[in-house]
């Protein structure tokens, strides 16, 4: 029986955590000099945008989703995705959206608060999206390219296969080629492919060293959470095509690797594995990870972290790749296909049950809409269980409601153990 | 010295319910209160009204468990609790054996358990995160329609034109209710028209099984909602003898299973974790 009881200890720290701090900072840094210097023009991109194409122009590289994150995870976000709303972009729409916007707005950003210094997101001279994930990107390009003057370019990407077959591939590398001539001319640098190809290669080592971080949690008991891999994915996120990303990698490997060989466990006493699917809820990751604690549950594999591994990418055919790389993204997927990955990992990371995160701004990112839960119970016997909510807008959230499902779901597997 | 007993504590958000079995999971006593503001303190109240009505005292308590949005706070008479999902398919396992959907209107929330063959929970749904199809819904129209609560399961019996009421939002039914004010219908056909919606609302969320049996306060203060439920399954649903008590009652039948089987306490020792008065 599990008794929910306050933790007596906290979640396994991982030692690693301080070096990521270090690489994070040195980032918002860089890019914060180059825009406020001008030594290096700056890009925004979506986060599966053609991120190894602006990093071998030698632009210094911005993620908005990475700031929405932020602001969400600070807590911010709520009262700043009103702003937004009263210039007519809806509440039921991206919630980074509008607290990115509602941040701009207002002239705030946590990066101020953690890295003193730093008064401001980094002014863009070019803003370049892919729509692999959705639309709302492009809108969220399209207002900054309006209020700051600056051109969004992009990807218009193909979405929902089964399989990533030669048609889109061609047409997405065909796109991110058409991109290069405009990003030379903002740049004023002429791509050198020898650059573009070590960028590649940077960002294939990235996914590989953290889809293994990730594999270690296939351990019997885990060495990592979910929540976990929610703060240790920013370098993969952000500095993807790096070899700060790629060092940083072999570091936190190592260590989990001998938490594996200890059975060091992120949850002491794991007793039930879960699978998070969707978007995190970024106000409340220290309460859900804490709640998880209590009731001796580890989230051990999740549809999000796993989502910033790209095996596509060959430096050999780097255009190509590329292209590839931003299809085969489980969000870019049809249902059938999520179905059969969702499978896959029940099995390779010993799963007890599914959590899906309906997030009422991020229907992309919402798996639960379309039967998907009730077809994967039916084939595997796993459980699952709907938890109604947001990545960033709190005002969708019953944190009592929350709780009560997810004790409910716990004892139920508990019980029928 | 007196015979054991195991108490169960639905602290409820509208009210806070007490149930008192003896170790073969006979109801012995119970207690019936809005919960309040002090949780803790309405819990404590029940607690003795429930046990005077079981003819017990505290030292006679062999093991209790705590259930409902306040379960945290009763520490004072049992640190074990258990969520109300949990309680409910519990007690339904013993009462109502075999594969069963339950269904549960309470004050702030509704839940759809169902249970297989072998009483284990196989899947449970909770109310997404409007008022729709709960008691808070009837509550805010019935102040909105002027009419004490205790009166509207008489006038939803009484129309003869049941009112249609489309949203499943709350504010959007006020309005809806409004204009058919504004338009002259009658009271009673109106309050048949959000009855029919609470139970509307609630059998969307899921697929019931052929044996469906109601619980919660709302089906307890207002029974035409069972027969309404009958009209629209097509088929009886069971009634229990306490729709109000079910996940009390589970609470204590958890009670009952971690404690093992009857014993007699001796009142110096109490026998079970956490404190007594």
């Amino acid at each position: 029986m599990i008794e929910p009881t306050r933790p007596k200890t906290a979640r396994k720290k991982i030692q690693a955590g301080e070096l990521m701090n270090k690489v994070m900072s040195d980032h918002f840094y860089q890019v914060n000099e180059a825009a406020t210097t001008g030594k290096q023009k700056v890009a925004w991109c979506t986060s599966v945008g053609p991120a190894e194409l602006l990093r071998a122009l030698g632009f210094a590289v911005h993620f908005p989703e990475n700031h929405g994150a932020l602001l969400g995870a600070t807590r911010m976000a709520t009262d700043l995705i009103p702003e937004a709303n009263a210039i007519g972009y809806s509440p039921d729409i991206c919630s980074y959206l509008t607290a990115d916007i509602g941040a701009y707005l207002k002239g705030v950003t946590p990066l101020a608060k953690a890295y003193p210094g730093i008064q401001s997101v980094p002014k863009p001279d070019v803003l370049v999206y892919s729509t692999n994930q959705c639309r709302d990107v492009q809108d969220w390009f399209g207002w900054y390219s309006r209020e700051l003057k600056v051109p969004s370019i992009g990807i218009k990407s193909p979405r929902n296969f089964n399989e990533v077959g030669a048609a889109p591939i061609e047409d997405v590398s065909r796109q991110i080629q058409a991109l290069v001539p405009q990003l030379e001319a903002i740049s004023g640098t002429k791509l050198d492919m020898d650059r573009l190809r070590e960028t590649v290669a940077l960002s294939r080592e990235c996914t590989e060293l953290w889809k293994q971080v990730l594999e270690t949690a296939k351990a019997i008991p885990a060495p990592m959470t979910f929540f976990d891999g929610t703060i240790h994915m920013g370098p993969a996120v952000v500095l993807r095509g790096t070899r700060a990303a790629v060092d940083y990698y072999k570091v936190l490997l190592a260590e989990l690797q001998q938490n594996v060989r200890d059975k060091a466990g992120a949850v002491e006493g794991e007793k039930v594995r879960l699978y998070w699917d969707g978007m995190p809820v970024w106000g409340r990751l220290r309460q859900h990870s804490e709640h998880f604690l209590e009731l001796k549950a580890n989230v051990v594999a999740s549809t999000y972290c796993s989502s910033w591994i790209f095996q596509a990418f060959d430096e050999k055919n780097p255009f190509r790749s590329m292209a590839q790389a931003y299809l085969e993204l489980f969000i870019v997927r049809s249902d059938d296909y999520k179905e059969s990955y969702l499978k896959q990992m029940i099995d390779d990371f010993r799963i007890d049950g599914i959590i899906y995160h309906d997030a009422k701004t991020c229907p992309n990112n919402s798996n639960s809409r379309y039967g998907l839960p009730k077809r994967l119970e039916s084939a595997t016997g796993v459980p699952s269980l709907v938890l109604s909510g947001d990545l960033n807008d709190l005002r969708c959230i019953s944190d009592e409601q929350t709780k009560t499902n997810i004790e409910a779901f716990i004892e139920q597997i508990v019980e029928g153990k | 010295m007196s015979k054991s007993v195991y108490v169960g504590l639905d602290i409820g958000s509208s009210r806070t319910k007490v149930a008192v079995l003896d170790a073969d999971r006979r109801l012995l006593g119970y207690a019936i209160k809005k919960s309040g503001t002090d949780f803790s303190a309405t819990a404590s109240i029940c607690l003795d009204a429930a046990l005077e009505m079981a003819k017990a005292n505290r030292a006679a308590i062999a093991n209790a468990v705590s259930t409902g949005y306040g379960r945290a706070n009763v520490g004072f008479i049992t640190t074990h609790s258990k969520t109300e999902i949990g309680c409910l398919a519990n007690w339904c396992r013993y009462e109502i054996p075999g594969i069963i959907t339950l269904i549960d209107i309470g004050g702030q929330d509704n839940k759809i358990v169902k249970l297989d063959k072998d009483g284990r929970r196989d899947s449970f749904k909770m109310n997404r995160k409007c008022a729709a199809g709960t008691g808070a819904f009837l509550e805010e129209m019935s102040t909105r329609l002027d009419l004490p609560l205790e009166d509207m399961d008489g006038l939803a019996r009484a129309s003869k034109e049941m009112v249609k009421l489309g949203s499943y939002c709350t504010v959007f039914s006020a309005t809806e209710v409004l204009e058919n004010i504004r338009n002259g219908r009658k009271v009673s056909d109106i309050v048949k028209g959000l009855f029919y919606s609470v139970i509307k609302r609630v059998l969307e969320m899921d697929l019931p099984t052929e044996k469906v049996v109601m619980t919660g306060g709302v089906v307890a203060h207002n029974a035409y909602i069972f027969d309404m439920a009958e009209e629209m399954l097509g088929r009886p649903v069971i009634r229990p003898e306490f729709p109000q008590l079910a996940g009390a009652m589970g609470a204590a039948v958890y009670a009952i299973n971690e404690k093992g089987a009857s014993d007699t306490p001796d009142p110096s020792q109490p026998n079970f974790e956490g404190e007594l008065l």
